[in-house]
């Protein structure tokens, strides 16, 4: 960890994704007040940032047409995205590990089986399936969780499979057969904490890679619904105020991508600081 | 090498007739009538039901499944049911300008990548490395449908220099040929241009990584022993090898380009297949949602399948990896 935080990169993607993680869990002390809030409409619609409206409350990002505070809606739009995208990920965590483990490690008709399904899956269009099963049942954040979530499994599954092949075959695994350990302890105690460290980059990729779908979706207005605040719904709204308040559209895509930047300078460093000059980012300083 | 191909060809007509099969069932077993559409709320039972049998839906899945690959094995894809217009007719008419702005982003991003990816291994480490690296990072990560709605912004509104939307100005069928040139390359800019900047960051993310990893190896120590000098080493031996990774890539990078198209496309109403797509899925316009997947999977599969093809043409050891395997 300390290795991680000596790394630019790395320390640059905690401390974004930490303050991301902050604002959003401290959202009603940050902020002033609900994030659906309308005071007086005529009063405070598209006030520009750093306007402080007639109620003497500063707007640090301007407001939108309904006088309500961009930044407020923003930070508790996080709260939406990045639980959305987080619990995405960490379903794909569970299925990738899954299916990849049980791949690598049974031998014969499953693991040909699973492979086979992981290669179909990966060849399925995403966006065009995220689209249709968006579009098809009511929109939801949990319909966005199992969507992203059950679309986004088979890297993982991928590096998994290669790391318990690879695990499979070192001494410690024959000792600990030796030692009378089960093949399903085998797998889960001994091969799997040691098969993580890939998948530790892929999930730090795989949230960036989230945060933009999900917005994309709430976006097209298949995602979270408004009144409700997320980032890509946010951008939404803000498409019809471009010409008089290009701010309600410009603050998400910012936080956004911030957070992405940050998720991809974070996997990056972890691939680094673990794989050293083995991996891709050899002579890099 | 051609047994290779043809195993590979035989996998993707399987991906193919997978999605369309998933997406024939999704659609079938999700809630919502695309008979409600058509004969509005106050219709009576009866109606609803003469509807739904005028469309073929009170059948079974399997039935109409089987009707329907029977139907578009003859090319016939059926009709809209929101706008009752074939639908061959509906996506001849959108897919060559998906193709258009895809392709010529495709070629410039990757151009424009390369040259930043050479210029960054070529100085890695610099300032101007780490500056050029911030900047990739950040394209890489921006929404495709914000950077858009920026430039619009910028582009359209605050400077009016190019069209914020549509692909020919009202009235341009009317213009001379050259002024109506012109007039689709101006609504061409800001789409182009928004595909294209979000394809050079992951494009010269790449090249750079790819670029160093060939600077490591033997061959290019030789090279320099040789006394080349570092551009010829750089453009005859690291680029060369480069392009292998790349030219998978680009098959790899076909589905993150059509999606990102389809963004791209909702934001300008640039009338491609991926606003099709949008608007018919909203509908739940059955047979266009059928036909615009299987395009778009059969894009991707036959990316891919070019891509490998391509870099076994250009690289004679995946020939020979392919040969023995």
């Amino acid at each position: 960890m300390s290795r991680l935080l000596a790394d630019r990169r790395g320390a640059f993607g905690v401390f974004v994704l930490a303050l991301a993680a902050l604002l959003a869990i401290a959202a009603p002390l940050v902020t002033s007040g609900a994030p659906a809030a309308q005071r007086d409409v005529v009063g405070t619609r598209f006030l520009p940032p750093l306007a402080t409206d007639r109620y003497h409350v500063f707007h640090p990002f301007g407001t939108d047409r309904f006088g309500r505070d961009v930044w407020t809606r923003v930070v508790y739009g996080a709260r939406i995205s990045l639980t959305v995208s987080g619990l995405a990920v960490l379903l794909s965590l569970v299925v990738g590990v899954a299916v990849g483990a049980t791949a690598g490690y049974a031998a014969g008709g499953m693991s040909v089986l699973l492979l086979g399904l992981t290669d179909f899956a990966l060849a399925l269009p995403r966006v065009v399936l995220l689209l249709l099963i968006g579009a098809l049942w009511p929109p939801s954040a949990t319909v966005v969780v199992l969507v992203l979530g059950l679309t986004g499994w088979m890297t993982i599954a991928r590096l998994v499979h290669g790391e318990v092949r690879a695990l499979a075959a070192r001494p410690f695994v024959e000792g600990a057969a030796a030692l009378g350990a089960g093949r399903s302890r085998i797998l889960w105690r001994h091969i799997i904490p040691n098969a993580l460290t890939p998948v530790i980059v892929a999930a730090a990729l795989g949230i960036g890679n989230a945060v933009l779908l999900e917005a994309g979706l709430s976006f097209l207005g298949l995602g979270v619904q408004p009144p409700t605040p997320s980032w890509g719904n946010i951008m939404a709204s803000g498409r019809d105020t471009l010409v008089n308040a290009p701010w309600v559209a410009a603050t998400p895509g910012i936080a956004l991508a911030l957070v992405v930047v940050a998720c991809t300078l974070l996997g990056d460093a972890v691939r680094d600081v673990y794989y050293g000059e083995e991996g891709r980012g050899k002579g890099e300083g | 090498m051609l047994a290779a191909l043809a195993r590979r060809t035989i996998a993707g007509v399987g991906v193919i007739v997978g999605v369309v099969t998933l997406t024939f069932c999704l659609l079938r077993l999700a809630p919502g009538d695309p008979a409600r559409w058509l004969v509005g709320p106050a219709a009576t039972g009866a109606e609803l039901a003469a509807q739904r049998h005028q469309l073929g839906l009170d059948r079974p899945i399997a039935t109409q499944y089987a009707a329907w690959l029977a139907r578009a094995a003859r090319g016939d894809w059926g009709t809209s049911i929101a706008t009752g217009r074939p639908v061959s007719e509906l996506l001849a008419g959108a897919w060559p300008a998906t193709a258009c702005l895809v392709g010529l982003s495709l070629v410039v991003s990757y151009l424009l990548g390369l040259l930043l990816g050479a210029i960054q291994a070529a100085r890695c480490g610099s300032r101007l490395d780490t500056a050029l690296s911030v900047v990739s990072v950040t394209l890489f990560a921006l929404p495709g449908y914000w950077l858009g709605l920026m430039l619009v912004t910028l582009l359209s509104y605050r400077l009016p220099v190019f069209p914020a939307f549509g692909a020919a100005a009202v009235g341009s069928e009317h213009l001379a040929g050259w002024d109506r040139r012109v007039d689709q390359l101006r609504h061409l800019a800001l789409p182009l241009a928004t595909l294209t900047l979000i394809g050079i960051g992951g494009a010269a993310r790449f090249f750079r990584g790819a670029l160093l990893d060939a600077r490591g190896q033997p061959f290019v120590t030789t090279a320099r022993a040789k006394g080349l000098s570092p551009a010829r080493v750089l453009m005859h031996h690291m680029l060369r090898n480069a392009l292998t990774p790349a030219l998978i890539l680009l098959g790899l990078s076909l589905p993150t380009l059509f999606s990102g198209a389809v963004f791209v496309e909702a934001v300008f109403a640039w009338p491609g297949v991926g606003r099709v797509l949008v608007e018919a899925v909203q509908a739940r316009d059955y047979p266009v949602v059928t036909a615009a997947t299987t395009i778009s999977a059969t894009l991707v599969v036959a990316g891919n399948l070019l891509a490998d093809a391509a870099a076994a043409y250009v690289d004679p050891r995946i020939r020979a990896e392919r040969a023995t395997a």
